[in-house]
């Protein structure tokens, strides 16, 4: 792992350069208006968090960046969305290319039902041509990465579906990290996770962050406060589509919110 | 009151029981009186000559392998047909095709492909396969024509196995930046080859059992040797059993009953390993 300026970088993380930005994003499914107007900046090498209650499209806004709305009939976006400057739903992108770039970690942990090397191994064997050797220090550097190598370093060859759920979970993340993405998107990733897995992938998180952009959606008031650098509150108006309520620092979010919408849902008014 | 209420819901629900176990009963006691009684009137002359000769004196003599043979060799052409496109066909229809009505008129046409009756393929096949291209009646015209009947199956089992396959591996698949293909090739497939397995097996013994369309596609009524070539006669056990059964005056009657438990013993044990595939499947599973 190479020294990077990020390490060093002391800087509130809202000072940080930009990596992912949306401008004026709207986003339709059919004739339902899922997102509405959201114009927000990701900064680099940090953890931005998207709270929200359950229905405001916090998950359908981490789908943009990756692209996995595209899978869904209907689904239709307007408004730019962009990836170190570039527009990631222009017509010259190649959706393959850009998932590779930034990858996603699901609600539930999806590991393949294959072993656990083959499950870190899956994304470089579909790039491309990589040796037996090649691979071995792939898999490797990847589960070390999202702390899991002790745990399974002898049962490389087993079923994935021996793992806990919380090693289960740390898998799916190497599975994402073995392809270098440079943005790592996680949905509720500790949802379907006891307290104490849920601490170790946060504490993961962290780690990460130092290299790697993560955004989170979390419905989980303490996990943002606790893991991220940067809150955005999404909420849905008219009871249809989301808005951007107010983004921020997290400790300013959490503690001096602008909005009083903001205010009730943190304190847990509602939600 | 109440308590003749409960006792009067007590007599339907024993009725009720009553009835259902019956009719399994009789039932499952119709099948087994007809494989038992097969096997009874026929394991007397099932013997290995009779596996391996060929009939002697129109069938009277000598034994059926010409017929089984040519049984296994047109469950295996219509395997060879039957199954690619039957699984390219399902890949389509679960993963590429748009959600739309043209998809839903064709998934209905395919199931309904399963109803058409077999002498129809029969005919079909006879018209384009032995004469429009010129096929002859042969073990290839014969494949196809099964294999098209075949399809119906292999299509509709192939396409509920893919769809059967979680989303979310399809997602973590993309999301690591696997294109379709191969999501499709190293994670969708092999999930779902138990049920496409099962379904080709299903098929085949089906085809094993059919005997109006081979009839007008290319089986032989008497053949001393094996088809040497794709386009030659064939003979095969349902027809077979056929012929000796009303066709040949004076044949005795055990022949009948063992060219008859021959077939099923095929077509039974077909079925018994598509069950063990997918039982060993549902258990890999968990």
């Amino acid at each position: 792992m190479k020294l990077d300026s990020a390490l060093t970088d002391s800087r509130p993380p809202q000072y940080r350069g930009t990596k992912l930005s949306t401008r004026n994003l709207n986003l339709f499914y059919g004739q339902c208006q899922a997102l509405r107007e959201i114009t927000l900046d990701i900064p680099e090498r940090a953890i931005t968090a998207i709270i929200g209650p359950s229905g405001c499209g916090k998950s359908s806004f981490l789908r943009i960046f990756n692209r996995m709305n595209d899978l869904i009939p209907g689904a239709r976006v307007e408004g730019s969305v962009e990836l170190d400057g570039i527009d990631i739903y222009h017509r010259s992108i190649d959706v393959v290319e850009l998932r590779k770039k930034v990858g996603m970690v699901f609600q539930k942990p999806n590991p393949f039902p294959m072993s656990v090397f083959e499950n870190v191994a899956f994304g470089p064997r579909r790039h491309g041509r990589v040796s037996r050797g090649e691979l071995q220090d792939i898999v490797e550097k990847s589960l070390r990465q999202a702390a899991l190598w002790e745990e399974v370093k002898d049962k490389l060859n087993q079923s994935a579906f021996d793992l806990s759920g919380g090693q289960q979970q740390r898998l799916c993340i190497a599975r994402v990290l073995a392809v270098e993405p440079e943005v790592i998107l996680m949905d509720e990733p500790c949802s379907a996770l006891d307290p104490v897995a849920t601490l170790k992938i946060e504490d993961l998180m962290r780690r990460l962050a130092e290299q790697y952009t993560i955004i989170i959606v979390t419905h989980n008031m303490q996990q943002a406060a606790r893991a991220s650098d940067v809150s955005a509150f999404l909420l849905m108006q008219g009871d249809i589509c989301g808005v951007l309520v107010e983004h921020g620092p997290t400790p300013e979010l959490f503690t001096r919110p602008r909005d009083k919408r903001t205010e009730d849902y943190i304190t847990g008014r509602f939600g | 009151m109440r308590t003749r209420s409960e006792s009067s819901r007590r007599i339907s629900q024993k009725t009720a029981f009553a009835i259902l176990l019956t009719t399994t009963i009789a039932v499952t006691a119709v099948s087994l009186f007809i494989i038992i009684h097969i096997i009874v009137r026929g394991a007397g002359i099932v013997d290995w000559d009779f596996l391996t000769q060929a009939p002697t004196q129109a069938g009277k003599e000598g034994g059926i392998f010409p017929a089984l043979v040519g049984t296994f060799y047109l469950m295996l052409g219509t395997l060879l047909i039957a199954l690619p496109v039957g699984v390219l066909a399902g890949i389509y229809l679960s993963e590429y095709a748009p959600k739309n009505r043209l998809t839903k008129v064709i998934n209905l046409a395919i199931v309904n492909l399963a109803g058409v009756p077999s002498i129809v393929y029969g005919l079909f096949g006879l018209g384009v396969f032995v004469l429009m291209l010129n096929f002859g009646m042969s073990l290839l015209a014969a494949s196809l024509t099964l294999a098209c009947q075949a399809l119906a199956m292999t299509i509709t089992t192939s396409r509920e196995a893919l769809i059967a396959v979680p989303n979310e591996y399809r997602a973590g698949s993309l999301a690591v930046g696997a294109t379709r293909w191969q999501t499709i090739r190293h994670v969708i497939l092999p999930q779902a080859r138990p049920g496409i397995v099962t379904g080709a097996i299903l098929a085949m013994s089906r085809a094993a059992g059919e005997t109006a369309p081979i009839l007008v596609v290319g089986a032989a009524f008497l053949m001393r040797g094996l088809p040497q070539s794709p386009f030659d006669r064939f003979m095969a056990l349902p027809y077979h059993l056929y012929t000796v059964a009303v066709h040949i005056p004076g044949m005795p009657e055990d022949t009948k009953w063992g060219v008859a438990l021959v077939l099923l013993a095929v077509v039974l044990s077909f079925n018994i390993l598509a069950t063990v595939v997918r039982l060993r499947a549902r258990k890999q599973r968990g």
